[in-house]
């Protein structure tokens, strides 16, 4: 017997005092889904738990001059010569990024690993913001490129609009049920990359971006 | 160069310092692991005394948990709904594990549907040959023989590190504290924090000797701050993330609804793993199913929380098959069984497939945070560890008996479990096991404990007997003996089943009834002379 029939001819087994077909009928699951978690201020919320990831973060208004602005002004905080900006970035962004002197990075075609290691920094959007534990959530769509640009340069600039801003996972989760149907790879951030595993000493930066700074705008 | 078998390797392998000095004397391609298996490990009792001597461990451990500890208790209390993500989450996996056999096909499926290969492996042995020779089939001559991998639990469970040393491919551990453990020539102590026995300047120690052997060497000038040990880990595993054509990642939760892979982890080397690599290989043990994709609403708030005490780790991967242009294009899972399908077999014992691995339960064990994780002799350590241990490895070694024992009963990792396991049930559970799986055996000895608690029972009940053999103690004992020490020490014979473990306090010089007798004749004097 192959190993499949025979893992499942044990576990079939190992099961034999359920007699129930119905897993749903079996073991009802008393909890409703993507709930929104009651709170006052939720962008205000999601900037207070980014933060205590040591993230910047700035709050602009919607236009896409401003957040343009914004991103000019996050890739200059940290001294980027050049930046990555993928295909799917307004062009309004693009050009403002190009204004301030700073080269931008295509990656068309893509670009060598030791090329984004040597980027100055990235800028992306996003797809959901869940304010409860201050996570951004990219499913790396053309605005947001692959899932290599914002892991390996050293900066990340993050912009997420407010109304890509819900309460917490629960309805996160929801709003990324279309991404995974298509099959998109999806990645939460939670602050830079970090570690405790020495003496539980918290240290921002290990392997991925050392800086994360967010634009909230709208 | 030559390797040990005198092959001369290409011009891009001689970049990897192969041939490395260990404490084995062979030559390696990794740091090796320290020498013997796990399931040869001392019995805890044995074991646990060993590791009690090692005063830095203990210090460590006593740091460290107590601060995880109090800020679990913190970011838990800062969600309303905790109990009832609790429920929901034992109640998903409950539904998951009676129905496993659904769940695995409905996975197999979408994993192949999203362009995944899935693998089978009923065991460990069987689980490596997989791995094995789908890494060599990867690797061409050119290539350097190295696998670059996320910290996983299960390739620890099934030594899947030393089955591809065996075969000529170093596989990397590229957790910050994986790495420390590795290059340590030690095993992990722990399973969310693997080098928390260890403190920053043994960390330092470690990195300056090691790393320049098997690639980037640490900075000369190294000192023990945490976040210059963590940029020298950073500039010693970048060239490996950046050269990897082969990673192999385990997987916190895989989606059967729609053939999604879920790695939780805040350094950012499991992205470099998930996303750099050509091939991907991922090794998924078959309770790590949850049904929905809606679900890990549930589990993706129990586990930080739970594990790191953190609202949210770092960095979550989720993934559906390759994804042309971005990542590996090619991708493989494991599903293994080694041991679980025995577990689900047990009504009882089956609650601790809904084990998530998030170390709560460790976390909180008076006993784990005085010895470690070393004393287990297993990849699982503390209370979830002295459960799945044997139920895993079946209780055919004697270490495995000996772990529902490592527990005092206190109960702290049942109300801590955020799938609700309730450990300390299980233990007892599996102390029965033990004891029958103990009487089994041939070379089965009487025990001498419940004997010498009947004839106790039979003293206890017959105050003349009692009173007879308190004078006999106290005065053998107490009155001679107390003149010289002030404890009693493990026994020879019989008695040393109970002595070994425990301090037995000095027979006092006069009994209880001798004391209550002498008072009262006292008292009733004293009561005398008031009344004249």
């Amino acid at each position: 017997m192959n190993a499949k029939d025979e893992i499942l001819q044990r576990v079939r087994k190992a099961l034999a005092d359920v007699k129930e077909t119905d897993p749903a009928l079996d073991v009802p699951v008393a909890w409703r889904y993507e709930q929104p978690t009651a709170m006052d201020d939720v962008i205000g919320r999601f900037v207070e738990r980014v933060e205590d990831y040591k993230a910047t973060v700035v709050r602009v208004g919607g236009s896409e001059a401003e957040i343009a602005q914004a991103v000019v002004d996050g890739l200059t905080s940290i001294e980027a010569k050049d930046a990555i900006l993928p295909v799917g970035l307004p062009a309004a962004w693009r050009s403002a990024v190009e204004a301030a002197g700073i080269t931008i990075l295509s990656d068309e075609p893509q670009l060598t690993n030791d090329q984004l290691n040597a980027a100055g920094a990235v800028v992306t959007a996003a797809r959901v913001g869940a304010a409860e534990s201050g996570t951004i959530m990219l499913d790396h769509a053309d605005d947001q490129g692959r899932r290599a640009l914002s892991l390996v340069p050293d900066a990340h600039i993050c912009v997420v609009r407010t109304d890509q801003v819900v309460s917490d996972i629960p309805e996160a989760v929801g709003r990324l049920q279309d991404s995974v149907k298509q099959q998109q790879p999806i990645t939460w951030i939670s602050g830079p990359s970090a570690t405790s595993d020495i003496e539980l000493s918290r240290v921002e930066g290990v392997h991925g971006p050392r800086t994360l700074y967010v634009v909230v705008a709208g | 160069m030559t390797n040990e078998t005198g092959e001369i390797r290409s011009t891009q392998r001689t970049q990897l310092n192969l041939v490395t000095k260990n404490n084995h004397g062979t030559a390696r391609l990794t740091p090796a692991p320290p020498q013997g298996e796990l399931v040869d490990s001392p019995l805890f009792p044995d074991a646990a005394k060993r590791e009690l001597a090692n005063p830095v461990q203990r210090k460590n451990l006593h740091h460290a948990m107590s601060t995880i500890r109090a800020k679990r208790t913190r970011v838990t209390a800062e969600l309303e709904n905790w109990e009832e993500l609790r429920s929901a989450g034992e109640a998903i996996k409950n539904r998951v594990g009676r129905h496993l056999d659904d769940y695995l096909v409905q996975l197999e499926e979408n994993l192949t549907k999203a362009g995944t290969t899935v693998h089978w492996a009923r065991d460990a042995k069987e689980a490596n040959e997989i791995i094995v020779g789908l890494v060599k089939g990867k690797l061409g001559p050119e290539d350097l023989p190295e696998v670059v991998k996320v910290k996983s639990m299960v390739t620890q469970e099934i030594d899947m590190n030393e089955a591809l040393e065996a075969n000529g491919v170093a596989a990397w551990e590229t957790d910050l504290a994986e790495l420390i453990v590795q290059m340590g020539h030690d095993r992990p102590s722990h399973i969310l924090v693997p080098a928390i026995h260890r403190n920053r300047s043994e960390v330092r120690e470690i990195f300056l000797e090691e790393m320049g052997n098997y690639g980037k060497a640490a900075p000369e000038d190294l000192d023990t701050e945490p976040k210059n040990l963590a940029a020298a880990s950073r500039a010693h595993l970048r060239e490996k993330f950046m050269r990897a054509h082969v990673a192999i990642s385990g997987a916190n939760f895989a989606v059967a609804e729609t053939g999604t892979l879920c790695v939780v982890e805040s350094e950012g080397n499991g992205r470099m793993c998930l996303t750099l690599a050509d091939t991907l290989i991922s090794v998924v043990g078959i309770e790590k199913i949850v049904p929905t994709f809606a679900d890990l609403e549930v589990f993706l708030q129990l586990l930080p929380r739970s594990s790191t005490a953190e609202r949210m780790n770092p960095y979550t991967s989720l993934w559906t098959g390759p994804r042309e242009g971005d990542g590996p294009q090619e991708m493989h899972v494991v599903l293994i069984d080694n041991g679980r399908t025995d577990v689900l077999a047990d009504e009882v014992g089956r609650e601790a497939l809904r084990c998530i691995r998030c170390s709560a339960c460790i976390n909180v064990c008076p006993v784990y945070e005085k010895v470690g994780g070393h004393a287990y002799g297993s990849v699982y350590p503390g209370p979830i560890g002295a459960v799945l241990t044997p139920q895993l490895r079946s209780m055919k070694n004697p270490v495995d008996r000996s772990l529902p024992f490592a527990s005092s009963l206190c109960g702290a990792c049942n109300d801590v479990c955020p799938v609700k396991i309730p450990l300390m049930e299980l233990l007892i559970h599996e102390r029965h096991k033990a004891v029958e799986a103990k009487k089994q055996r041939k070379s089965y000895n009487v025990h001498f404990e419940p004997i010498a608690m009947k004839a106790t029972s039979v003293m206890f009940g017959n105050g003349k007997l009692w009173g007879a053999a308190l004078g006999a103690e106290t005065k053998v004992g107490g009155k001679v003996l107390g003149r010289f020490f002030d404890h009693i020490g493990p026994i020879p014979g019989p008695l040393n089943r109970w002595t070994g473990a425990r301090d037995v306090p000095m027979v006092p010089t006069q009994s209880f009834r001798a004391w209550w007798d002498e008072r009262e004749k006292n008292n009733g004097n004293k009561a005398k002379g008031d009344q004249k």
